[in-house]
């Protein structure tokens, strides 16, 4: 028999220790899944966490690695803002395309103009736009107390129908022969987001991601915005005895989230995807989901929670060529990780006893 | 009577057909929810019910093997949650946030060469000369099995919440889980039969969509159905009989802005497809609003952890 | 009363991680006998009685019922005993009506209708009548206890557990609810009445067993021992009684007028015209039963409900539209009753919950920044001089028990200069010394010229330290009146009387 008793102060030791104990798990059950669909677990693994690293294309890999991290890390400290302050924003992935779609309005209507000032203004247009979308859930929520979980995730539906609409009908490309997808932004030079460095995968996406996980840890630890959040996620009621504005902290935490989730659409839009497609989108807004918790809504933890998510994304994609794993095997692999990761966590609340050594014991 | 060319008999006896799977998925969760656990991975358990009811019916031939199929997947993946939460105390909506992702991700991985294929036919429950009487028998009497079923449900949650010994405690624990544990009731084990009811109601919810709605397998097919069952609950207030008007209503509007689109109506396509969605926030707004409505008849303990400290 | 041993505890032990709750505890009930079980929070009754009904199971030791091994291992092995128990935070669901509650406690309930009409005759043959279709949400407290009764009482227990029962009770709902327990214990039901409060074992036990710190330290004939007596048994010291220096009044600094206020919290009572005002060096006593409106009103002080300007006044500014940060820096101070959740944040450290509300009258930041160095100082400063019992400033604020996180909390408020104090239920839960501390620094505040206003639910703390006396009583606040000179009766007056319960034992009589 099992028995959970309460830490009279969370461990430590745990709160660290919880995020390697799920990986090491999920590598684990992720093996046994892969043995069942026919691989040989070890190959797969390898192919996942050892290849995109250390074999022979890492040198391409690893930059692929900061491509996908970019936009997870900049939308999962949003998100974990959120989170911390039990405010629930899960339609990101809405967020996203509005920011990608707004931000890309501004640069396709500049078209053929070149200017400094373009790239800049889309960056501006595409957290707008991802802000703006988070409002709405925001506002209901404040004004009429609707639930932000089902509003914001119903309005991912809508934004891919607008990104349907935008890909086929108000941003196609002109000169695309009738065929949906705007105008490519790689050849679009003053509204395209080139990587920096040659070879690193960095490109301001993944710039705008580490600037903003040293300021939002900075906010967290430092200043009493941040502590109002955390204030407000665990004790509510203590909350507003201290004097937070529940109102005001609902729109600042997801108005923050929105325009990071924006920003990332943006950059992802104008750099990697190159275009607005009709399914750019690879749902970023829900994995970055899973690299909040994984980062344990700590910035930091986020950014090599972002980087670990963006290497199963790189490896998944590897051993689907190379050993023909389904795609869909990894998202598997992503969810098998976040229930772990949950499940873990229980250690640094609870001690775990089993009551047959406490008995022998006495 | 008819206008864009759609006949109101015909738009009636489909909305009810378009009810099903949000009907039975939201009677599930509403169960979970007065039981005071909010699951938010019925999306999840209603794809992994989909993928896995229309496998077992296609490889047995029989689409009643196939519901019970989805009814048993959905209650698997379920049990993961109840497992999860009552026992292991993680956080219900990020639980249930989880659910749904992986089971997005299982339900494409399983349903990998199922593409394409027909599953086995659901036929009307013949009623004879009923099905012939004009405009009622269409409405009534010219449905498969399930839809009646999805009502009978209806009917036997509200009697047994309402005038039984079992409901009783359901809504016992939802409310106050402290005072139901001082009486000696098992909490956890109480909720544990709850979310289990609740992902067999998913899971079969799932299964309609693949077997006879569609009745097809695609990735992603139920298009955030869960979601809206979900805002469901709250519209019906957690009155199961309210759960019948909602998914009517939601069925309704799902019938209509498809038989518009066929119809070729002069609002633009998009408007259209989006606007279930957009009337779900709408709906969860009025319900909302007036000063917390919705908050009062919420079960109190809705989406806390108990843990018997002492 | 017959001599016959209903129930006998026999060297019961049980421990929790770093507590022995109780150790070696023995003691017997006759049938038909009132027996008291006395002691300090903190001192195992509530361990005791959870083990006799089944939601505890011992380490060790054993107990006899009517002779035969007793070892319930649920509740519903300890009603089918016979053992019934009331409990203290009352196991009752609000969004259900009377009669489904009584169900729920019941093993094999009869259908609805037969149940309400079992309810109606109970009730009024004990004179507690009861409307079995009400929803409980919607009672008072003692109405609530009622149904708790009579939720036992339906199943004639041999055992009736009672579990801190007066707390929530008028002085004349006390002497209807004893009249109602004399009559049990007439018709041979045993009564194992849990208390601290020494004049109301001495009315009604027959019998008392002593516990200090999970052992049973004496036991005695209530009726022939002092209350002065049996409390130096349960403390185990001498107590001292708070010094009070006549001080001045002052000018008046907090002023409330006519407010008037809807409750935020499911199922609350709406403060109602409420006015009173408190000058410095002064103390207002605010008595009540719970649900009256003491939560509302301390919202409605502290800053977390809100109010037009000038419906309260904070040392002179018209503080009404203030929340709670503003109101902190008018001057006031508030200590709400719930310390794990709103007084304090139970998973912060005690650094950060001195931050809670520290921040600005202490200067805790700068530009928005925390000083972090400065708050661990505070802090230190305030587990220091209020002998806070902890590891460290570093600890959860949940790992420390209610009476030194108390401590810590008061002295939180107490320690940032203030010229208004606002406490609800400073002593709630807390054991004798840590309270008289509790109150001793109260006292030396409001000689220092602060205006101070305790809510209470226990009238001796109250006529101990308050020069003014009001009472809340369904929203509405009595007009304060000076202390000295107040009758215990007429304070149950104020407080609502007995609700209109005195014309079923009328009846009966």
């Amino acid at each position: 028999m099992l028995r959970l008793e309460r830490r009279p102060t969370p461990s430590r030791f745990w709160q660290y220790g919880t995020p390697v104990v799920a990986v090491v798990l999920t590598m684990i059950a992720g093996g046994l899944l892969f043995a069942l669909l026919g691989k040989d677990p070890f190959a797969v693994i390898r192919t996942i966490f050892w290849d995109p690293l250390f074999g022979e294309f890492a040198w391409y890999l690893r930059g692929q690695l900061l491509v996908k991290a970019g936009p997870l890390i900049l939308i999962a400290i949003g998100l974990a803002l959120g989170f911390r302050a039990g405010i629930w924003n899960i339609g990101a992935e809405g967020q996203y395309v509005m920011g990608a779609v707004i931000g890309a309005s501004v640069g396709l209507a500049a078209y053929p103009t070149e200017s400094r000032l373009i790239y800049p203004a889309m960056v501006l247009a595409g957290a707008f736009g991802g802000w703006i979308w988070a409002m709405i859930p925001a506002i209901l929520k404040t004004r009429f107390n609707t639930n932000e979980i089902l509003v914001s995730l119903m309005l991912v539906y809508v934004a891919e129908t607008i990104l349907a609409k935008a890909a086929t009908g108000f941003l196609r490309n002109p000169e695309g022969a009738g065929f949906p997808g705007s105008r490519s932004f790689s050849s679009y030079k003053a509204a395209s987001n080139p990587e920096l460095i040659a070879g690193s995968g960095l490109h301001w996406g993944g710039v705008a991601a580490l600037v903003t996980a040293g300021l939002v840890y900075v906010l967290l630890q430092r200043h009493i915005l941040g502590f109002q959040i955390k204030l407000a996620g665990q004790a509510p009621r203590a909350a507003r005895f201290h004097g937070v504005n529940p109102t005001r902290l609902v729109v600042f935490c997801m108005g923050i989230s929105g325009a990071l989730a924006g920003l990332a659409g943006l950059f992802e839009v104008s750099g990697p995807a190159g275009q607005i497609s009709i399914d750019f989108n690879s749902g970023y807004g829900f994995t970055a989901i899973i690299v909040a918790f994984l980062g344990r809504l700590n910035p930091l933890g986020i950014v090599l929670a972002g980087l670990l998510m963006a290497l199963t994304y790189v490896g998944g994609e590897m051993a689907a060529t190379n050993i023909g794993l389904p795609s869909a095997a990894i998202q598997v692999f992503q969810g098998m990780l976040l229930f772990f990761l949950l499940g873990v966590d229980v250690l640094s609340n609870y001690r775990i006893r089993f009551l047959l050594f406490v008995k022998e014991a006495r | 009577m008819d206008f864009y060319g759609i006949n109101p008999a015909v738009l009636i006896a489909s909305l009810m057909v378009a009810a099903v799977p949000i009907m039975l998925a939201a009677l599930g969760e509403l169960v979970v929810e007065k039981a005071g656990v909010l699951n938010l991975g019925v999306e999840g358990m209603m794809i992994v019910g989909a993928i896995a009811g229309f496998i077992a019916a296609v490889t047995s031939g029989s689409p009643v093997v196939g519901f019970l199929g989805g009814a048993l997947a959905g209650a698997a993946l379920s049990l993961v949650f109840a497992l999860l939460t009552q026992f292991l105390l993680t956080n219900q909506v990020a639980t249930g946030l989880a659910l749904t992702l992986f089971g997005l991700g299982l339900s494409s991985l399983a349903g990998q060469g199922y593409n394409g294929i027909k599953p086995p036919a659901t036929h009307a429950v013949p009623f004879g000369p009923l099905a012939e009487i004009p405009f009622f028998g269409r409405i009534l009497f010219s449905h498969d099995w399930m839809v009646y079923f999805s009502v009978a449900m209806i009917a036997l949650v509200w009697w047994v919440l309402r005038s039984t010994r079992l409901g009783l405690i359901i809504r016992a624990v939802g409310e106050n889980h402290e005072a139901a544990h001082s009486l000696g009731y098992k909490v956890n084990r109480i909720r544990l039969g709850c979310i289990l009811f609740g992902g067999a109601m998913a899971g079969m919810g799932g299964a309609y969509v693949s077997l006879i709605r569609v009745p097809q397998w695609t990735d992603g097919i139920t298009a955030g159905a869960g979601w809206i069952a979900l805002a469901i609950v709250v519209f019906a207030s957690w009155k199961p009989w309210r759960v019948l008007i909602g998914a009517y209503l939601f069925g309704g509007i799902t019938v209509l802005q498809l038989n518009l689109q066929a119809a070729g109506a002069r609002i633009p396509v998009e408007y259209l497809s989006m606007s279930p969605y957009l009337i779900t926030i709408l709906v969860l707004v009025i319900m909302s609003s007036g000063r917390g409505r919705a908050g009062l008849s919420a079960p109190a303990a809705l989406g806390q952890n108990f843990h018997a400290s002492r | 009363m017959s001599d016959q041993v209903l129930l006998a505890v026999e060297a019961i032990s049980k421990s929790y991680p770093g507590v022995k709750a109780n150790e070696d505890v023995s003691f017997a009930i006759a049938e038909g006998e009132v027996h008291a079980l006395l002691g300090e929070n903190g001192a195992g009754k509530s361990t005791l009685v959870k083990m006799i009904y089944g939601l505890v199971k011992p380490d060790s030791g054993q107990m006899r019922f009517r002779g035969r091994p007793f070892a319930p291992v649920a509740p519903r092995e300890a009603r089918q005993a016979g053992v019934a128990m009331v409990f203290q935070h009352f196991s009752l669901f609000e969004a259900l009506n009377v009669a489904e509650n009584v169900a729920l406690g019941m093993e094999n309930p009869p259908v609805m209708r037969e149940l309400a009409a079992r309810i109606r005759a109970v009730s009024e043959e004990y004179g507690l009548p009861l409307d079995p279709a009400r929803r409980v949400g919607d009672l008072s407290a003692g109405e609530r206890q009622r149904v708790e009764i009579i939720r036992c009482l339906l199943q004639e227990p041999k055992l009736l557990i009672m579990d801190e029962p007066t707390s929530v009770l008028t002085p004349q709902e006390v002497e209807i609810l004893f009249r109602t327990l004399r009559q049990l214990s007439s018709e041979g039901t045993a009564i194992l009445y849990i208390s601290h409060k020494l004049e109301e074992i001495r009315a009604l036990c027959d019998a008392a067993t002593i516990l200090r710190r999970g052992k049973v330290v004496a036991t005695c004939v209530p009726r022939q021992t002092t209350a002065r007596a049996m409390a130096e048994l349960m403390v185990g010291a001498t107590l001292t009684p708070p010094e009070r220096r006549a001080t001045a009044k002052g000018e008046v600094v907090l002023g409330v007028t006519d407010l008037s206020l809807a409750s935020p919290i499911p199922f609350g009572t709406a403060l109602k015209n409420v006015s009173f005002t408190v000058a410095r060096g002064e103390v207002l006593g605010i008595a009540g039963v719970a649900g009256n409106g003491q939560d509302e009103l301390l919202l409605a002080l502290s800053g977390e409900l809100r109010s037009a300007p000038d419906k309260v006044r904070v040392n002179g500014h018209a503080a009404g539209d203030y929340g709670p940060l503003e109101r902190r820096g008018a001057g006031l101070v508030a200590a709400p009753e719930d310390r794990y959740g709103h007084a304090a944040a139970p998973d912060m450290s005690l650094v950060e919950n001195a931050f809670l509300t520290g921040a600005l009258r202490r200067g805790l930041t700068r530009r928005g920044f925390i000083d972090w160095r400065a708050t661990r100082a505070f802090a230190e400063e305030v587990i220091a001089s209020y002998d806070v019992r902890t590891p460290g400033s570093h600890v959860a604020a949940r790992a420390l028990s209610g009476g030194n996180l108390q401590k810590f909390l008061i002295g939180r408020e107490l320690d940032q200069a203030p010229e208004v104090i606002v406490i609800n239920q400073p002593t709630w839960g807390v054991d004798a010394a840590a309270a008289a501390a509790i109150r001793q620094a109260i006292l030396n505040r409001a000689a220092e010229g602060a205006g101070v206003v305790v809510i209470s639910q226990d009238l001796d703390e109250l006529l101990e330290i308050a020069d003014r006396f009001a009472v809340l009583n369904g929203g509405r606040l009595s007009k304060p009146r000076p202390v000295e000179g107040l009758t215990i009766d007429e304070i149950g007056l104020m407080m609502g009387g007995a609700h209109g319960m005195e014309v079923a034992h009328h009846a009966e009589a």
